[in-house]
């Protein structure tokens, strides 16, 4: 069995999308973890989701980054552990370093609700191995995910495979045109150098019940299991 | 201990694209200010705050903004700082 831990910030809202998913579709033991607490106890996997974390004020994730759990957080990365950031939890993991780069507000300030095609860029990694196909869809549902990185950043993500998803067309092109919100290279996922921490902005927990329309984002999930 | 009033400016970096101010650059347009070249949008922070003497006070707003105010990877600030008389 693999232990699922849900981080709970005010404005949280995707928090029960996940434990339903891990809970209820993988039969996995799963808790919530309020921001406050301080430790994650037997946790394998931790799981930072989206929703508007303090109102999203100052910065998105800015003040989330401060909660008293999230050391626990830096603890259990730096031990080579699972740790999930989607969405809102991306911006969070990108504000307390975990990540590189930055998430700002959408090419075309629209806030974007969509479902979007998605290449996989590196399938050797947890997070992905249990798929085969190139490309697969998720929802989006975000006002600031383009992702931005410097140069030099971009190119220390590549050398090193951490892209682990881009926006692309059907067919797996990726391009300017299938480039919902202005991401630099069309970038919609990312690990850190070890692989255990991935963040990103489409929404796998909303494409995970064949009864909602698609499983794409199961397999995220199932690859974590023991 | 002296109170000092800080006037805080955080502003994209010029590197990293401005959607809003792109926006609003296009809104002067349409009100006829033809004449504006381009617009950034910044956030403005005003902090009160005590320390023993200017130096601290500095210091104190660096890491305040550095740690938090700020996002160093797509930000950069600065700041006018005010020591207020005595109360």
């Amino acid at each position: 069995m693999t232990n699922f831990g849900v981080l709970v910030f005010p404005g949280s809202n995707c928090d029960r999308d996940i434990a339903y998913v891990t809970r209820d579709l993988l039969g996995q033991p799963t808790r919530f973890i309020w921001h406050q607490e301080t430790d994650l106890g037997d946790v394998d996997v931790v799981i930072v989701p989206g929703g508007f974390s303090y109102g999203d004020y100052l910065r998105c994730g800015a003040i989330a980054r401060f909660s008293p759990i999230m050391q626990a957080v830096l603890d259990h990365a730096a031990q080579g552990k699972s740790v999930l950031g989607v969405c809102n939890g991306f911006q969070i993991l990108t504000e307390v370093g975990l990540l590189p780069g930055a998430l700002t507000r959408n090419r075309d300030l629209h806030f974007i609700c969509d479902r979007t095609p998605l290449k996989l860029e590196n399938h050797r990694s947890p997070w992905t191995n249990t798929y085969n196909q190139p490309v697969i869809t998720l929802p989006i549902a975000h006002g600031e995910g383009r992702y931005h990185a410097d140069p030099d950043t971009l190119k220390d993500l590549e050398d090193h495979d951490q892209i682990l998803f881009r926006y692309c067309d059907p067919d797996g092109i990726i391009d300017e045109s299938h480039n919902p919100n202005g991401s630099i290279g069309n970038i919609a996922g990312i690990t850190n150098r070890q692989g255990n921490v991935l963040g990103m902005m489409p929404h796998p927990e909303r494409a995970a019940d064949a009864m909602l329309g698609s499983v794409d984002g199961l397999g995220l999930f199932q690859g974590l299991l023991n | 201990m002296a109170h000092f009033h800080a006037r805080i400016y955080v502003t994209l970096r010029p590197s990293v694209l401005d959607p809003a101010g792109v926006a609003v650059c296009s809104g002067l347009h349409q009100l006829g200010y033809e004449a504006v070249e381009s617009v950034r949008i910044g956030k403005y922070i005003e902090v009160q705050l005590t320390a023993a003497d200017q130096g601290e006070a500095e210091t104190q707003l660096d890491q305040m903004c550095d740690r938090l105010l700020a996002n160093p990877v797509i930000e950069n600030y600065c700041f006018e700082l005010t020591e207020l008389a005595a109360a």
